[in-house]
């Protein structure tokens, strides 16, 4: 028995030695390598992916890595392992492998500007490869978007939730804010419509003007938490979380009843603003900017006042300040999102924004990880994506996904990623010195 | 110079008389301790002093300036430094984080700063954090900077919350049983920490302890509280000695 669990552990310890080495060479890659490789990969797929789908035996290119297809027909399981073998890994693994000195070369070179610079061209690569995956269908970029969303309200919902500790409920009431704030302004100036009239302004100011209203929508959001801020220097747990939670109902019913956004009928005719790139904007922006403030002491003071506000009070934090900055900044950015929800759907409802949103960008959070930005992005986009790939199982999806949930938290209490905000400059450093590995490949005299 | 004064301070929790006119005049650079029995008042005296009650009656002075009824956080960003009973640290941050975090109120670049990391921003953070590795070096945990500061030694964990006090830059400290629940050797560690930063920095330090000996070495003056009434003030032998002293703390001698 004892032999058996001893060569067992030791084929264990062979199998994972055996990882570490086929990964050794892949640990030197930069992000930039990676980024290449996925560009190379999406390529491939807009010129080959027909044939190499049809040659397969699929009908088309799946769409979201043929998790719908599988639902459907298991057999065509090793066709979609196949494809994404050969369309997506080899090339992204080979072309990251390959380019690996050169992206390292580029990468320290990069570091010589500012980081600035090297972080644009990352962006932009990244763009680049979610430009051209999502132009092959619309679903995509249905999908793409409404997750790039989703990051926002979910980063921004942890702000208050993970590093500040209170319980917020009215995350959905500051989205809906924002998308009727600014669907109202859009829908207005640009819409020839019968409940506003014709469109005041000329339609081709409608892109330069779409920001603008999308950050009115965002202050009318954080004006509207206000409502919840001030509760929130007397109470904290279980009572803000019901005060929140009213404040979402509140919102909601404001809705259902003013009849000049269209009450519970919604409002529609949205135009057609919120594409990739100004989603995509939105969302690095946000992601940038929530780094940014949480890893600054200043806010380190929301952790502080989450682990102790008397010790934070006596270090002279002023906590009602930062309970105030948190609440505005966090309804700011949810209002935003709310604002490009509506514009992709172009179509909101009072009842959009209602106890299903917040359970679900509760769970992007706490599924993700609290107190983490990173955490945040994972969350946002693996439930997203989960939801998406397990339509086809309807209502069994709303089974499994709880389930998973609830042994996310069974297992990770905290969340999968959870107190990890994420340095830039480390992330684009490049992973070996150039001049380094030079040394390395050639033999040592 | 007076550096910490309170003039008849009186404080009720509703209709008990927590502290009854205390006075306290704490010189620059002294050492004041504080003793009495359990629930005496002497923690609430901190609390009074550091604003976390508001006096019902009276008024307290730091260097010079009024600062009864502020809010607590303007009391502790005008140089009032204090450490709790019970540990209170923030338990998700790391060591490091704590002592920069002390220095909220000096910060200077604001949200923009903040949100757009200006390079205002990080020149004061990178400030901020030589700063904060120097006073960890000053209480003996640098070493321990980046850890979360629920992983160390108990130890150890009083003297980030001491370190954390000190980034203040407080014109007092105030410490409230700095060696409460110490074994002797780290109790003897903890003296020699509060005598070298006493020592390097020039504050005036006010104590409250319980035990008598790191009370007689330490200070250099120590006063005595009963049921929030001062009973004695004087040096250390003084006060040993002094009658209503013992009987606060021994109880008073039966005679038969």
């Amino acid at each position: 028995m004892e032999v058996r669990t001893e060569r067992m552990t030791a084929r264990g310890q062979g199998l994972r030695q055996a990882l570490a080495r086929a990964w050794a060479p892949f640990a030197r890659v930069p992000l930039l390598g990676w980024l290449l490789g996925a560009l190379l990969a999406v390529f491939i797929e807009q010129f080959l992916g027909t044939p190499i789908a049809r040659g397969l035996g699929m009908p088309k290119i799946p769409a979201l890595f043929g998790f719908d297809l599988v639902l459907q027909d298991l057999l065509l399981l090793p066709s979609i392992v196949a494809y994404a073998l050969v369309v997506y890994v080899l090339p992204t693994i080979l072309a990251a492998r390959l380019l690996s000195t050169a992206a390292n070369r580029a990468a320290s070179r990069l570091l010589k500007y500012p980081l600035v610079l090297s972080a644009l061209l990352h962006i932009g690569l990244l763009y680049a490869v979610l430009h051209v995956w999502t132009g092959l269908s619309d679903y995509r970029l249905l999908v793409v978007r409404l997750s790039l969303i989703a990051v926002i309200a979910t980063l921004s919902l942890n702000v208050v939730n993970g590093y500040m500790g209170e319980f917020s409920c009215s995350h959905p009431g500051f989205m809906s804010l924002g998308a009727y704030t600014a669907s109202v302004t859009t829908v207005l100036l640009f819409v020839s419509d019968n409940r506003f009239g014709p469109a005041i302004l000329p339609e081709a100011l409608g892109p330069l003007v779409f920001p603008l209203s999308l950050i009115l929508g965002g202050v009318v959001a954080s004006l509207g938490a206000l409502l919840v801020a001030i509760p929130s220097f007397r109470t904290r747990g279980d009572y803000l979380a019901i005060i929140s939670l009213a404040f979402m109902f509140i919102v909601k019913s404001l809705f259902e009843n003013l009849e000049v956004v269209g009450g519970a009928r919604g409002l529609g005719d949205q135009p057609n603003y919120a594409g990739l790139p100004t989603v995509f904007i939105w969302t690095a922006l946000c992601i940038w900017i929530v780094n940014n403030f949480v890893r600054s002491t200043m806010g380190k003071a929301l952790n502080a006042v989450r682990d102790g506000e008397l010790a934070a009070e006596a270090m002279s934090v002023d906590t009602r300040r930062t309970k105030f900055v948190a609440f505005l900044f966090a309804a700011f950015w949810a209002g935003i999102s709310g604002g490009l929800f509506a514009h992709v759907i172009r179509y909101i409802n009072p009842d959009t924004f209602g106890v299903r949103k917040l359970a679900e960008v509760l769970a992007m959070v706490y599924l993700g990880g609290l107190n983490s930005v990173t955490g945040s992005i994972l969350g946002a986009v693996g439930l997203n994506l989960l939801s998406e790939a397990l339509r086809p199982l309807e209502i069994l999806k709303w089974i499994i996904i709880p389930i998973m949930l609830i042994l996310v938290m069974v297992f990770r209490p905290t969340g999968l990623l959870a107190f990890r905000d994420f340095d830039p400059a480390k992330l684009l450093r490049p992973m070996q010195d150039p001049s380094k590995e030079m040394s390395d490949d050639r033999p040592a005299r | 110079m007076t550096v910490l004064r309170a003039d008849k301070v009186t404080h009720f929790f509703g209709g008990l008389r927590a502290v009854h006119s205390y006075n306290l005049t704490v010189e620059a650079g002294q050492i004041f301790g504080l003793i009495g029995p359990n629930g005496a008042g002497k923690t609430t005296v901190f609390n009074l002093i550091t604003g976390r009650y508001k006096p019902t009656e009276g008024e307290v002075y730091l260097d010079g300036t009024r600062i009864t009824g502020l809010p607590a956080y303007r009391i502790a960003a005008q140089g009032l430094g204090r450490t709790f009973q019970n540990l209170r640290l923030w338990r998700h941050m790391s060591v490091i984080e704590h002592v920069k975090l002390a220095h909220y109120s000096k910060l200077s670049y604001g949200l923009t700063g903040a949100f757009f990391g200006t390079s205002k921003r990080n020149r004061q953070e990178a400030e901020l954090e030589s700063k904060a590795l120097d006073l960890l070096e000053l209480t003996g945990v640098r070493h321990y900077a980046d850890h979360i500061v629920t992983n160390l030694p108990y130890g150890a964990q009083r003297r980030v919350e001491l370190a954390r006090a000190l980034a203040l830059e407080p014109k007092v400290l105030l410490l409230d049983e700095p060696t409460a629940g110490m074994n002797p050797e780290e109790l003897v560690q903890m003296m020699e920490i509060i005598r070298h930063v006493h020592q390097e920095l020039g504050l005036a330090i006010f104590l409250i302890e319980h035990r008598m000996k790191v009370v007689m070495d330490l200070c250099e003056i120590v006063q005595t509280l009963n049921f929030g009434e001062v009973i004695a003030e004087g040096t250390p032998a003084q006060i040993r000695s002094d009658p209503r002293v013992i009987e606060a703390y021994l109880g008073q001698e039966v005679v038969t």
